[in-house]
């Protein structure tokens, strides 16, 4: 292993800039002639607008334009739409009501945008929005996911508020199992709420230019290629070659910035109708109210075991919460992201699952990090938990009985694992969180008056989304490969231009390190370019854990190719057959001889071109690939967590995390454990303090970070990290993903250890300090052995 | 979100005079905190403009109040709506009654409020010690107010 290639902890090149201030962000774009946009949202969960009266605010000085609903509509502006069709389970299509990007007639959510000021200072456009008077006639809201059916209708074409009934798996075959088992086990289960918080709030800033009629976007987006392709051919703003769409550098995303937001819809519109550059930046409230939420999710589940603590089925009833209108993926999270993970890593012959996905007046739910898998997993886990104790299993005993030992493995609910060793990653997570020496660990808590519990989350995910035409069987509207483009230049220096895009990721590092590793060459003389639709042709963008699976494996095809070329460039140069050229640490050698060439004149040699005609060979060195591939991946592991309770306050400390994940090969090992660190923090705090709530009336009162607890460093301890390895199978780098692990698996390890610890299971999300003192009252916490 | 208060204040002048302060809209605009404007477009109803700070939204809202339930001199049901522009809205009401004692007037309240928007977003946790506030010092002027006549 070189210093710099695959496997090393190389510190990440981005960091000096981020670090310095020196990262470009969209709100450090500034145009000539730039206005600043203001929306005036709607402060009501669902209303009729009677009339917008903008009369005062156009006059006002310092105001450019107002713009409303029904000026979009007049301009044809097309709806945003969600991209994955599900169909219920008696065929029809799910029922994705119209979502203009500024209301027209009514708003559905306390946030919704309706009109846009377009002022020449931030303060003249927000001066101009306090003018605009809105009459609303007030509508019953609903904001309840299981009271969304008998709650006031919220789109006309959506009956009961209900967007598809869903189900996955043999429901004949699970009652029946169910009718055989000698045990049961039943949970009822929220899934909170959540309010994603990247660093960056949300901005965009769009640019028409008159005279080529060419409109750019610069915009906090996890995908520019996708949301090109929605704002061009759904949305009709302009054709797609004539809109460019950059990322630049974006600061956290988790999936909230994957989506195709009013936002950037009404900018490139507005700069369209003022002529002038329209930059939207938004404020963390306004981020509270309009960036898409994550879960909300109300479920029953059950599991069928045997007198052994063989898991014979699993069936679970989800109604999951998407707001007030369909979100760009918002479909496929509760479907095909969750119900197809619900056999966890465990081998359970029968699986059924219904998902009714509802309409509320809140703010549209869709993907955040692990999206869909963090809430099959607390569904499994917690069950799985909860029948050991019932049984009287030992957590790892009863994983132990049910672990699938041998792959390729298909389950009862489409996916087909390909490689895993989850007895690997429990054991040496026993080891790494002495286990063993639990019991006198809770002896001497409970001398302390402290109540301390052990909970464990055997956690999987599919990653690497997807095989194109998989997903595109389950409904999804794209084709999920990635590609790249690798540039030779002719010093010998690479670019590669990758339609992944890093939010702080690290690919400026990682993507480096793979080619440095191939070609041989100093980490240095590589840089990754992503982010732009006028540089990169085409790219999927960066959700699920797919830029290493996916991303890499498209740059390792192109290298591929590079190599071939080169290898031709170097057969003339040695005057050798090209069959005869060997590769090897960024030397060219001719077979069996001391006669070689380096790789910078190979690279000049194909530039210049003097050692072959254009008959024998094109010059130049420049490849591409576009990768798709064979199977999602399976990243698995073990996290135990460790939990004490304070009897009298119901305050809960983790006192120790041991997370132990196979990720497949790992490219940055320190990048690696910055994920899982990052992971476990976002679902330790869903756990313990995260919860979106919404009062009756539709007011989100959890609406800022005085109200909505994010996890800060000293809610967590010392994480203790291990790793397993078995390789993908999918792809050529053996890669499986590491973005989504520590969210996925921690919420189901902190509600399990804290169960253990106060000894009752009725505890909901977030387990704050009231809730769990509320647990306590009357529940009997188990002694201390 | 909603919002309830109640309380009562001890008031040195008889129902008839209490009573006819609470009708009086001069009176009422002296007492309100920020109260800016206050006219009276009928016996019930009247427009106002109050500007007013919870936690770290100021909102100036325009709105109408109207009296109903009236009872003279026993007491009525104030109530109002208010449109705070992009700080977001405030509505509710107050049942007002008015019993004799102590040789004065013992005025009880009861009231309701919904607010929304960026006021109940970033003010929820503040809203009830504002209103008490509100509450407080409106009846602290209506009772100097009385007191004096």
């Amino acid at each position: 292993m070189s210093a710099t290639g695959i496997g090393a902890a190389v510190r990440r090149k981005e960091d000096f800039r981020f670090i310095t201030g020196k990262g470009q962000y969209t709100d450090d774009v500034v145009r000539p002639g730039e206005t600043r946009a203001v929306f005036v949202r709607s402060p009501h969960a669902r209303a009729r607008i009677k009339s917008i009266d903008a009369s005062a605010a156009k006059t006002m000085s310092g105001v450019v334009a107002v713009l409303t609903g029904a000026e979009l509509a007049n301009d044809k502006i097309g709806n945003l739409i969600c991209g994955w069709m599900i169909h219920s389970k008696d065929g029809s299509p799910m029922k994705m009501a119209p979502h203009p990007a500024l209301a027209a007639g009514t708003v559905n959510h306390v946030g919704d945008a309706v009109a846009v000021v377009i002022g020449e200072t931030l303060a003249a456009a927000r001066d101009g929005a306090e003018k605009v008077k809105v009459d609303y006639e007030l509508l019953p809201a609903v904001t309840d996911p299981a009271k969304a059916k008998s709650g006031p209708q919220i789109h006309e074409l959506a009956p009961k508020n209900t967007i598809y009934e869903w189900s996955l798996g043999d429901a004949k075959a699970v009652d029946a199992a169910f009718a055989a088992a000698k045990h049961v086990t039943k949970l009822d289960i929220v899934n909170n709420r959540l309010v994603p918080n990247a660093i960056e709030p949300r901005a965009a800033l769009a640019e028409y230019d008159a005279g080529t009629d060419q409109l750019t976007l610069w915009n906090t987006t996890q995908n520019p290629h996708v949301s090109r392709l929605v704002i061009a051919a759904f949305v009709g703003m302009a054709p797609e070659h004539k809109l460019r769409v950059i990322a630049p550098d974006v600061g956290g995303g988790f999936g909230s910035k994957i989506f195709i937001y009013p936002e950037e819809v009404v900018c490139l519109w507005a700069s369209r109708k003022v002529q002038r550059p329209v930059k939207w930046v938004a404020e963390r409230t306004e981020s509270f109210v309009t960036d898409a939420h994550g879960r909300d999710h109300v479920t029953h589940a059950e599991l069928a075991l045997d007198e052994h603590g063989k898991i014979l089925a699993l069936r679970a009833k989800t109604i999951a919460n998407l707001g007030a209108y369909m979100s760009t993926f918002s479909s496929s999270v509760p479907t095909y992201l969750y119900g197809t993970l619900l056999s966890g890593q465990y081998d359970i012959p029968q699986i059924y699952c219904e998902v009714d996905a509802v309409y509320t007046n809140t703010v549209p739910v869709d993907a955040y990090r692990g999206a869909g898998r963090p809430e099959a997993t607390f569904v499994v886990e917690r069950l799985v938990e909860v029948a050991a104790r019932q049984l009287g299993l030992e957590p790892a005993e009863i994983r132990k009985r049910n672990f699938i030992k041998s792959f390729p493995h298909q389950t009862p609910v489409i996916m087909a694992y390909d490689a895993g060793d989850y007895n690997a990653s429990l054991k040496k997570a026993l080891e790494l969180a002495d286990v063993k020496g639990f019991n006198k660990r809770r002896r001497d808590a409970a001398r302390n008056g402290k109540l301390r519990g052990l909970g464990f989350s055997t956690y999987i995910e599919a990653c690497g989304i997807a095989p194109s035409q998989a997903v595109g069987s389950l409904g999804a509207g794209v084709g999920l490969w990635e590609s790249a483009e690798v540039r030779v230049n002719p010093t010998g220096s690479v670019e590669v231009l990758t339609g992944c895009h890093a939010h702080g990721q690290g690919h400026e590092t990682t993507f480096a390190q793979l080619v440095s590793e191939r070609l041989g060459i100093p980490f240095e003389n590589v840089s990754i370019v992503h982010g732009d639709t006028d540089k990169v042709q085409f790219g999927m963008g960066t959700y699920g854990s797919r830029s290493g699976a996916v991303g890499m494996s498209a740059i390792v095809k192109a290298l591929d190719k590079v190599e071939a070329k080169a290898k031709k460039v170097a057969a003339f140069m040695l005057e050798a057959a090209e069959g005869d050229i060997e590769f090897k640490d960024g030397k060219f050698t001719v077979a069996g001889t001391d006669k070689s060439a380096a790789w910078g004149d190979v690279a000049l040699n194909a530039y210049i071109a003097h050692k072959f005609t254009g008959a024998e060979l094109e010059p130049g060195l420049k490849e591409t690939s576009f990768y798709d591939p064979t199977n999602f991946t399976f990243p698995a592991g073990c996290h135990i967590c460790e939990v004490e309770v304070d009897t009298d306050t119901g305050k809960t400390e983790v006192v120790n995390w041991t997370a132990v994940d196979d990720f497949g090969t790992v490219i940055n090992p320190m990048i690696v454990e910055g994920q899982v660190h990052g992971g476990i923090a976002q679902g330790v705090g869903q756990a313990l303090l995260e919860g979106a709530i919404y009062d009756k009336d539709g007011q989100l009162i959890t609406g800022s970070l005085m109200d909505y607890t994010m996890p800060r460093a000293h809610d967590l301890p010392s994480f203790h990290i291990g790793l397993t390895e078995t390789k993908s199978p999918s792809n050529p780098l053996g890669i499986k993903g590491c973005g989504e692990a520590g969210a996925i698996a921690a919420p189901a390890a902190v509600i399990n250890a804290i169960t253990d610890a106060i000894g009752t299971e009725n505890l909901a999300m977030p387990a704050t300090a009231n809730a769990v003192w509320t647990a306590l009252q009357g529940a009997k916490p188990r002694q201390a052995a | 979100m909603a919002m309830t208060m109640t309380g009562e204040v001890q008031l040195p002048a008889s129902r008839e005079v209490v009573w006819a302060k609470l009708n009086d809209a001069d009176v009422l605009k002296a007492c309100i905190p920020g109260c800016e404007e206050l006219n009276k477009l009928s016996d019930t109803e009247m427009t106002a403009v109050a500007t007013t700070k919870i936690g770290p939204v100021k909102a100036r809202f325009k709105g109408k109040v109207h009296l109903t339930d009236l009872n003279p001199p026993n007491g009525y049901k104030i109530s109002g709506e208010g449109d705070g522009g992009v700080a977001g809205f405030a509505k509710g009401g107050a049942t007002v009654a008015l019993t004799d004692k102590d040789g004065g007037t013992l005025l009880t309240y009861n009231v309701e409020a919904q607010i929304g928007g960026k006021l109940a977003q970033l003010g929820q946790r503040l809203v009830n010690g504002a209103a008490k506030k509100i509450a407080d010092d409106f009846f602290k002027n209506f009772a100097a107010n009385v007191a004096a006549a």
